[in-house]
């Protein structure tokens, strides 16, 4: 447990996506099984124990610490898992032995007295502390019932140090927030034991924590564990975008690109599974999907919700927002936001992978299978029937449709690989909608750039003549636009809250973003998609940058 | 016996010493004040006359330009102290930062000890807490809640040399409070035995001057603003918590913030100030060592003042402790704890 706590702390603090990565490649090859499988599952947060709950953590606190004071402390620290692993009671033994021992105490016996007497309270001795494994804990914790896990857990708690404590109550509780994503585990994975990445992101959904096949591989000391059988996880094959030039309708078919959440469906062993492009399963937030999907295969498709205003058509992005990252789904979120999946590519059907052959001839079986699922939760997405790439960049720039986001050409003699190959696929999105803003507000960024004030908030006049913010935006513009821009935020900083500058309202921001959509996150009302600096608009009075009723013409 | 309400009056600006016509503390200029230590939330500049340790008074010297020499102005070693108005006033060390005391006030029979800021744990820059008897404790509560317990100083010293040896290619910056944590840093590191010299910012210099002129020896410290970056690889780098973040930081090889603070034990609170390596290490009292304390002092009423009062008021009503919450204004809790 002493070197998951060091971990996580460390996650904790860093911030740089190479350094996360640097530190778990480190712990999975120094830590020895099953401590490093269950140390994985948890910063991915696919552990789950039932009888452990935040609300059993706070009752069990109240026998240790009193009520007014855990609550008083609860609320400064804003963590429950976090002030129950600071408040818990332990010996003093174990806390460090320079405690008080500079005190000059007329009523106390002297500090040596103190420091050395032995232990009396509940905490264990030193050596033991630091004995308890993960992969212990986690035993203990699977077995505990609802009557017996306060008593399991205190006993647990009592084994560890404070940062010990935090990890198990964040490896119980959950909620670890260290920026570990299923994507960046798999990648410690591969770089730690150098193996393809595409096989472990094929292997991880295919085998429970703690993986001990998996590590068994990695290290050379068994073959690659067999996936019969197992609905599991087939790396995407994903596109470059098309820069400038064009490409050959012969040789490449059109399809449009949706603006939904790509998802892989896979039905294997009588289980079906929903993923992300991460690789992250997603079927618990998606369960009408799950039941509906009762055949032996494999899609590739865009997971949409169908919108009112679009007359039960797919809905724009902002709509399946609402969707997303849930763990359990309402009756109500079910029917304000039904989702469907636009199917365009079958990776497996009745027990045949079909990747290696041609786009042409998966697209042609696709057809054939598309219809023996129910209609009312999954289309074919239909094939551009444009004469050439004119006709094609037409149709693209008449593209209305809220969800469409631009188009795809699929070279039609290749077969389904993983990742992003040359040549292949290409996704060509509409051109962005510009808007001209003012700079309204600035904070400083993060890594490399937390000494620049990088993200900035930008607003349109309304009608009355007041500016209002429509977006954030924290890239597009080059290191010398960086410094240039960082200077005026110094320059102008009219009022400080906190960590935030509001500069004066003399700098015209302009904006590209792929869409705008109504929102309540700012005042406007408005929220854009991926919005980013295009160009810094010295030469513009901040009276003639765009109104919001402009971008209001501007919503899909 | 006077009731302590008749001679010592709680204000949200100081407690003010009726029979002295003497102030202690207060956040405004007034006629004559007792100031515990030289923090800014303490020692204010414009009073007409401060009595204070020497330490405190040289503080106030360089940091406000106030006339040591003046005779208005009276030092008071420890232990010392002067009367007025019927009231005996003397000076005991709190442990906090190089000067600071607490004051002990007699008066018809009554004893009253104000703590200012203080701590039970060992420093190599000041004089160590001493435990002085009394009817009515004022104490502070910066850390009155049971979360704030720190680790031993020196685990967090090794983690900081710890940090600096894994990445040699990199600095380390840490952020201190100028005075007193910034020196007791730099102290506890040549206690550990890092005896490479230390790089200071600017806003250090004097101060380091004033406490190795006091006896405290901090080594070899060099201005950052004097050496060239690449020096500075595989280093410790000092300055104040606000200097962090900020352009300054870009003179500095690759640096790793650390920030030297009570309040990193807790971790959403670290990350808010954006600092990579956290390390617990305070001027102030923990929760253990407030409540020890109290203990200790065991005096007939606790009044408490500045940071979470209320976590120690209720540690006071479960003990059955009488006791009370001022409610000071122009505590400065954030930076210097």
């Amino acid at each position: 447990m002493k070197r998951f706590a060091a971990l996580i702390d460390r996650l904790i603090y860093t911030r740089s996506r190479n350094s996360k990565l640097a530190l778990i490649v480190d712990y999975l090859r120094h830590t020895p099984d099953p401590d490093r499988g269950w140390a994985i599952a948890a910063l991915t947060e696919s552990l789950d124990f039932p009888a452990v709950k935040s609300a059993m953590v706070r009752a069990l606190l109240a026998t240790r610490v009193d009520e007014e004071l855990f609550r008083l402390s609860r609320h400064f620290v804003g963590d429950t898992a976090e002030t129950a692993a600071l408040l818990w009671p332990e010996s003093p033994t174990v806390r460090g032995e320079e405690r008080l021992s500079l005190s000059k105490s007329r009523l106390e016996p002297p500090a040596a007295v103190l420091r050395d007497a032995p232990s009396t309270s509940s905490g264990a001795p030193q050596d033991e502390r630091n004995s308890l494994t993960v992969s212990a804990a986690v035993d203990a914790l699977s077995a505990a019932t609802r009557a017996t896990a306060p008593a399991i857990l205190a006993s647990l708690l009592d084994r560890l140090d404070a940062d010990g404590r935090y990890a198990l109550l964040k490896l119980a509780l959950g909620g670890m927030r260290v920026g570990v994503s299923a994507r960046l585990a798999k990648q410690a994975f591969a770089q730690a034991f150098d193996v393809a990445v595409d096989d472990v992101e094929e292997l991880w959904h295919a085998i429970p924590p703690p993986y001990a096949p998996l590590f068994a591989w990695g290290e050379g000391r068994a073959e690659r564990p067999d996936l019969a059988d197992v609905a599991f996880f087939r790396p995407f094959m994903l596109a470059h975008p098309l820069e400038d030039g064009t490409v050959d309708l012969a040789d490449y078919a059109a399809e449009w690109k949706w603006d939904g959440i790509r998802v892989q469906i896979v039905r294997g062993g009588a289980e079906t599974r929903i993923y992300s492009r991460g690789g992250e399963e997603i079927s618990a937030a998606f369960p009408e999907l799950v039941a509906a999907f009762d055949q032996d295969a494999v899609i590739d498709g865009e997971l949409l919700v169908r919108g009112e205003v679009q007359g039960g058509e797919a809905a724009s992005f902002n709509a399946l927002q609402q969707r997303l990252g849930r763990k359990t789904v309402s009756k109500k979120m079910l029917a304000d936001y039904p989702a469907f999946v636009r199917v365009y590519d079958l990776l497996a059907v009745d027990g045949n992978d079909l990747r290696p052959l041609p786009w042409t001839e998966r697209r042609r079986q696709l057809e054939g299978f598309v219809p023996r699922l129910a209609a009312s939760h999954f289309d074919l997405s239909h094939v551009i029937d444009a004469t050439d790439f004119d006709d094609l960049a037409e149709r693209r720039a008449g593209a209305r449709d809220a969800a469409i986001e631009g188009v795809m050409l699929k070279r039609r003699d290749a077969p389904y690989v993983a990742g992003r190959r040359a040549g292949l696929w290409y996704k060509w999105k509409r051109d962005p909608l510009t808007a001209d803003c003012v700079m309204m507000y600035a904070q400083r960024g993060n890594g490399r750039r937390a000494s620049f004030y990088s993200d900035y908030t930008f607003g349109c006049w309304s009608d009355e003549g007041e500016l209002l913010p429509v977006g954030k935006a924290y890239s597009g513009f080059t290191d010398e636009e960086l410094k240039w821009l960082d200077k005026f935020v110094r320059d102008n900083t009219l009022n400080r809250f906190g960590p935030v500058h509001e500069v004066e309202k003399s700098l015209v921001l302009e904006v590209a973003f792929d869409s705008i959509h109504a929102s309540k996150r700012h005042k406007s009302g408005l929220a854009m998609r991926f919005p980013r600096i295009s160009r810094i608009r010295r030469d513009k009075p901040a009276e003639e940058a765009d109104r919001i009723a402009t971008l209001l013409a501007m919503v899909t | 016996m006077a009731k302590p309400k008749s001679w010592l009056e709680p204000h949200p600006q100081g407690l003010y010493v009726k029979p002295a016509d003497l102030w202690i503390d207060p956040s405004r200029p007034v006629e004559r004040a007792a100031v515990t230590h030289g923090h800014a939330d303490h020692a204010r500049s414009g009073h007409g006359a401060v009595f204070a340790t020497p330490e405190t008074l040289a503080i106030m010297a360089l940091r406000y330009g106030v006339d040591v020499a003046a005779s208005h102005n009276q030092a008071f070693a420890y232990g010392d102290g002067f009367e007025r108005g019927g009231v005996r006033f003397s000076f005991h060390p709190a442990g906090h930062v190089l000067g600071s005391a607490q004051i002990l006030m007699e008066y018809a029979g009554e004893r009253i000890v104000i703590t200012g800021d203080y701590k039970r744990r060992a420093d190599p820059t000041c004089a160590p807490f001493e435990v002085v008897p009394c009817d009515i404790f004022i104490t502070e509560a910066t850390f009155g809640l049971p979360v704030f317990r720190h680790p031993p100083t020196g685990q967090e010293i090794a983690k900081l040399i710890g940090a600096v040896r894994a990445e040699p290619d990199r600095s380390v910056l840490v952020g201190a409070y100028a005075l007193g944590k910034a020196q007791r840093v730099i102290a506890e590191l040549r206690a550990a035995g890092w005896d490479a010299p230390i790089y200071i910012h600017g806003a250090l210099e004097k101060m380091c001057a004033l406490y190795a002129a006091h006896g405290i020896d901090l080594g070899d410290l060099r201005l950052v603003s004097e050496t060239d970056k690449a020096d500075m690889a595989g280093q410790i780098i000092v300055a104040p918590p606000s200097a962090l973040n900020d352009r300054w930081s870009r003179r500095l090889p690759d640096p790793v913030t650390a920030m030297a603070s009570g309040w990193m034990r807790v971790r959403q609170r670290a990350r808010q100030r954006m600092v990579e390596l956290p390390l617990v290490i305070s001027d102030h009292a923990d929760w253990d060592e407030l409540t020890m304390t109290i203990s200790e002092v065991n005096p007939k009423e606790t009044w408490i003042t500045h940071g979470s009062e209320d976590g120690l008021l209720r540690w006071c009503e479960l003990h059955q402790r009488k006791a009370r919450a001022l409610h000071l204004v122009g505590r400065d809790l954030e930076e210097e704890a």
